[in-house]
């Protein structure tokens, strides 16, 4: 009796053991993957096309659904905003409230989550594909690098893409407040635009934008290639891979994000 | 899809995409504020700042002149040592009084400067004589209580 029971929390623990050691050991594998990708990136440069490539599968087929999201997420923003703002006799505050929001968190981390499930699960799908039918090892075979071939321009496809989606985002999401706050509702024209002015500053709340978007960019686009890379080459394999894309993909984007917002912004409040 | 065509699209996408960059830059945000311009410093002391912080406007009849650019306690007189970045294009007189004020009742803080009619400007580094601190509400509603009470009793 006594002795089961002590077999039985033995193997609880060694399962557990297991996964923990099989998690990290496929993080490693995850970040040894990351380094080769960018030794492999200067194949990516020197044959452009392919990276422009990517660019266009990544970029330009996302930007209906980035525009069409950031001006009802700006126009919701402004809807929401004012109804709180008026309370208060604020409502010259919009512009600010609106802009601010969009640039420092909603554009790259909305824009994030949305290229993560647009570009990253078909990149992670494309690739465990081509592994799935044996193409990778075919390349292989001709003495043609997978990596350099396939992972690095969509690596950098991506990583390149996902600031220009993020700041269209924004610039969408400020139109589509604009189109409600001052054309719907009658918010002043001038007093919406210049203290939006007066409130944001390029450095630092535009720029810290920019780089939290390119940080997602890089740990998307990361994340996609390698799931793509690592997929079981079988249908369920590819399957699993792209969820583990999207799922794992949008979490890291919201870590990141709150990260980076510790390191951006909390000195700002001390001042 | 040929590769033309798909230069043509990543073209407009990166046009678009930078353009939006652009866009925030000029129109949302304020690059063209006056940190890019040449500049000078002055030091100005108050005995209560209230709620001043960095980056706080400098104002001159109501224009932006320049920035707050830091704020610290000088341990010997205990007042608040204030330097100003002020732009290039403007100069004041050595009499120029130096004031923090808030727009509205619960809006920014800033520092009002009101030119004086001395002929010498100060210079990089120059030091604001006049100063008049910051109305703390508190001590002015404390103070008017007390006023009150005191002028208020005697006369029933």
């Amino acid at each position: 009796m006594f002795s089961a029971a002590v077999t039985g929390i033995a193997d609880g623990l060694r399962r557990l053991g297991a996964a923990s050691i099989a998690s990290v050991a496929r993080l490693g594998y995850a970040a040894r993957f990351g380094v080769a990708v960018v030794q492999e990136s200067p194949t990516a440069f020197v044959r452009l096309h392919l990276t422009i490539r990517e660019i266009y599968f990544a970029g330009v087929l996302s930007l209906i659904i980035i525009a069409v999201s950031g001006m009802f997420v700006g126009m919701v923003l402004a809807l929401q905003g004012y109804d709180v703002l008026e309370r208060y006799g604020a409502d010259e505050s919009l512009g600010v409230l609106v802009a601010l929001s969009l640039v420092r968190e909603l554009g790259p981390v909305v824009a994030g989550l949305l290229f993560a499930s647009r570009a990253g699960s078909a990149i992670t799908a494309e690739i465990g594909l081509m592994k799935t039918t044996e193409q990778l090892s075919a390349m292989e075979m001709m003495a043609v690098d997978p990596l350099a071939r396939i992972v690095a321009p969509r690596f950098w496809g991506g990583v390149i893409a996902m600031p220009l989606l993020a700041a269209l985002f924004s610039v969408m999401g400020v139109f589509g407040a604009y189109l409600v706050g001052v054309r719907l509702i009658g918010v002043d024209n001038g007093t919406f635009w210049g203290n939006m002015q007066a409130g944001i500053d390029f450095w630092p709340d535009i720029t810290n934008g920019i780089i939290k978007s390119v940080v997602f960019g890089v740990a998307v686009s990361l994340i996609a290639v390698f799931e793509g890379y690592d997929a079981k080459p079988t249908a369920e394999g590819v399957s699993a891979a792209t969820t583990r894309t999207v799922v794992g993909g949008s979490l890291a984007i919201l870590a990141l994000d709150f990260v980076l917002t510790v390191f951006m912004f909390r000195g700002m409040a001390n001042v | 899809m040929n590769r033309s065509t798909i230069d043509l699209w990543v073209g407009i996408f990166v046009t678009i995409g930078l353009g939006a960059i652009v866009f925030l830059a000029l129109k949302v945000g304020n690059l063209t504020t006056l940190d890019a311009k040449p500049s000078y410093r002055l030091e100005v002391n108050f005995d209560n700042i209230g709620g001043l912080k960095m980056r706080a406007p400098v104002k001159a009849a109501g224009v932006v002149v320049g920035r707050v650019e830091s704020v610290r306690l000088d341990p010997k007189t205990y007042e608040a040592a204030v330097t100003l970045k002020i732009d290039n294009g403007y100069q004041f007189s050595k009499d120029t009084i130096a004031s923090i004020l808030t727009s509205g009742l619960l809006g920014e803080v800033y520092i009002g400067l009101d030119a004086g009619g001395d002929p010498q400007m100060l210079t990089d580094g120059g030091k604001i004589a006049k100063s008049q601190s910051a109305v703390v509400l508190e001590k002015l509603i404390g103070q008017f209580l007390f006023d009150k009470a005191s002028s208020g009793a005697p006369n029933k």
